[in-house]
C-alpha cells in the first residue's frame, strides 16, 4: 500500500511511548502533510539532539553542555543535592519550580529481580559529591515504591560516613486527595507520618 | 479457564505502557503470573507493590497461557514497610528467593500461610530476621530439601547440637564435630543450637548462611541459577562487622 520509506517511518514512530501502530500511521500522515512546517524542522531537531545532548558528568542530567545548565548555574544552592531516580523526575521537580539546589540522577533503583545492584547506579559519584565541604543536605526524592525506598535506605547508609544531613520527601495524602479514594498503603503511610497541627 | 484466589505480589514488571505482568504467590495455585491491564497507571501503581495482598480472578483460554488478572487490593503489607529499610531488604529478598526457586503453577498452600506470617512479622524488627530463617527452612522442606536439625547425624544425640553438616543438612553435636567444626555451619540457638538469651545478629547471620547454602547448592544448582542479589544484601545486613565483636542484639 505504501513505500518502504513510509513503512519504516511508521514502524519507528510506533516505537515511541504513547504511540501504537494506528497512531503512528496518523502521526506519519500528519508529518508528511506538513513537510516544511513540521517534518523537516523535527528531523533537524532530532539530529541536533542526537549529536549534541549528553549526560552531565556531575549530576547525570541530560543537556547539551557538560556540566549541565543546572550544575553550572551560580544562583543554585550548592549546599543542597536532590537525589532522583531518573531524568524525568528531575524535570518534574524543575517544572514545579520549588527546588533551587542541585540534583543527582541515580539512573534507576535497586531491583532484586532485574539484578540491578548498587554498582549499576550512580551511587559512588553521589557519595563523592556529598563529601564536599559545601554540601549540607542530601534530599532523597526516590519513588514511594518498595524498590525506590529500598534504594533510599541504601543510599542513606552509604552517606552516613560523609556526615551530611539526609532527608527524604514526605509520603501521604496528595494535594486535592480525598481519603475515600486513597489506597490503604498511602493512608497507612500518611497516618504514620502525621505531624503537629 | 477461570479461577479466583488470594495472592501476594512477588514481582510486578511493566508490560507496555500501562500494563503490568504480576507474579503472585497464590494460596491454591502457587506462584502464578498474569497480566493486569492498567496496572502500571498512576491510580493502581500503589496497589501493585511487592508484598501487597490481592484477591484476584485469573482468566485465560488455556491453563498454560499467561492470562489476565482482575485484582482487588486486600492488604498493603509492602507499603507499610516503606519506613523500615532493613525490613524492605527482607521483603525484597524473600520475594526474589520465591521468584527464583519456586516452580510456576505448583500449589504450596503451607508456604502461602508462612508468607502471610512473615509479612506480619516484618513489621516487628525484633523478630522478623528469625522468622525469615524459619521461612527459608520451610521453603527448603516444601521443595523437598528439608534439613534435620533435631538429632545428631553421627551419634543420634538430641542434646548439645551446635553445628550442621553442609553436605547432609543434618545437625551435629559439639562433641561429634571434633576437628571438623571449622567446616560445619554453626547452628544458632533459635534453631536448636546452644541456647542464648537474646537473638543476636550473629545468630541471624548463621541462620541465613545455613539456609542460603542449601538454597544455592540443592535448589538453584539444578537450574544453574545463583541466589538473587537481594538475598545476598540480606546476608550482608547481618554480617559481622570487622571492627566489632558482632554480638549486637537484633
Amino acid at each position: 500500500m505504501t513505500g518502504p520509506e513510509i513503512d519504516r517511518l511508521i514502524q519507528l514512530l510506533a516505537r515511541l511511548p504513547g504511540l501504537g501502530p494506528r497512531s503512528a500511521r496518523r502521526a506519519a500522515l500528519h508529518l508528511l502533510k506538513r513537510r516544511e512546517a513540521l517534518m523537516l524542522p523535527l528531523a533537524e531537531a532530532l539530529s541536533l539532539a542526537a549529536t549534541r545532548v549528553g549526560d552531565c558528568g556531575l549530576c547525570g542530567n541530560l543537556d547539551t553542555s557538560d556540566p549541565c545548565a543546572i550544575c553550572a548555574d551560580p544562583a543554585r544552592d550548592k549546599s543542597l543535592i536532590c537525589v532522583v531516580e531518573e531524568v524525568a523526575d528531575l524535570w518534574a521537580l524543575e517544572r514545579a519550580g520549588v527546588f533551587r539546589g542541585r540534583y543527582h540522577v541515580l539512573g534507576g533503583t535497586l531491583s532484586a529481580l532485574d539484578g540491578i545492584g548498587p554498582d549499576d547506579l550512580r551511587i559512588g559519584p553521589l557519595v563523592a559529591r556529598a563529601g564536599a565541604d559545601e554540601v549540607r543536605e542530601v534530599i532523597l526524592a526516590t519513588g514511594a515504591t518498595v524498590d525506590g525506598q529500598t534504594t533510599a535506605h541504601y543510599v542513606t547508609d552509604r552517606l552516613k560516613a560523609s556526615g551530611v544531613e539526609v532527608s527524604r520527601l514526605a509520603h501521604g495524602v496528595p494535594v486535592g486527595g480525598e481519603l475515600d479514594y486513597l489506597d490503604d498503603g498511602t493512608l497507612a503511610t500518611a497516618l504514620k507520618a502525621r505531624r503537629p497541627f | 479457564m477461570q479461577w479466583t484466589d488470594e495472592g501476594i505480589i512477588l514481582s510486578a514488571r511493566r508490560h507496555g505502557e500501562g500494563n503490568l505482568v504480576l507474579s503472585l504467590l497464590t494460596r491454591e495455585h502457587g506462584r502464578h503470573p498474569g497480566l493486569v491491564r492498567g496496572g502500571a497507571g498512576s491510580r493502581r501503581r500503589g496497589e501493585m507493590q511487592p508484598g501487597n495482598r490481592l484477591e484476584v480472578t485469573w482468566r485465560a483460554r488455556l491453563a498454560q497461557h499467561l492470562g489476565a488478572y482482575q485484582a482487588e487490593p486486600l492488604e498493603a503489607s509492602g507499603a507499610r514497610l516503606l519506613e523500615d529499610g532493613d525490613a524492605l531488604v527482607g521483603l525484597q529478598a524473600v520475594c526474589a528467593v520465591l521468584e527464583t526457586t519456586l516452580p510456576e503453577r505448583e500449589a504450596h498452600p503451607a508456604l502461602f500461610e508462612a508468607m502471610l506470617a512473615l509479612l506480619a512479622a516484618l513489621e516487628t524488627p525484633e523478630i522478623w530476621p528469625a522468622v525469615m530463617v524459619h521461612f527459608e527452612l520451610g521453603l527448603l522442606r516444601e521443595l523437598g530439601f528439608g534439613l534435620d536439625l533435631s538429632v545428631c547425624a553421627l551419634t543420634g544425640a538430641t542434646d548439645d547440637l551446635a553445628f550442621v553438616s553442609p553436605r547432609t543438612g543434618r545437625a551435629v553435636t559439639r562433641a561429634a564435630a571434633g576437628e571438623w567444626r571449622e567446616r560445619l555451619f554453626r547452628l544458632p540457638g533459635f534453631l536448636g543450637g546452644p541456647p542464648s538469651d537474646d537473638l543476636t545478629s550473629d545468630d541471624v547471620y548463621d541462620g541465613l548462611a545455613l539456609t542460603g547454602h542449601f538454597l544455592q547448592h540443592h535448589v538453584l544448582a539444578m537450574t544453574s541459577k545463583e541466589l538473587p542479589e537481594a538475598r545476598l544484601r540480606l546476608l550482608e545486613l547481618f554480617a559481622p562487622s570487622p571492627t566489632t565483636s558482632g554480638d549486637g542484639v537484633v
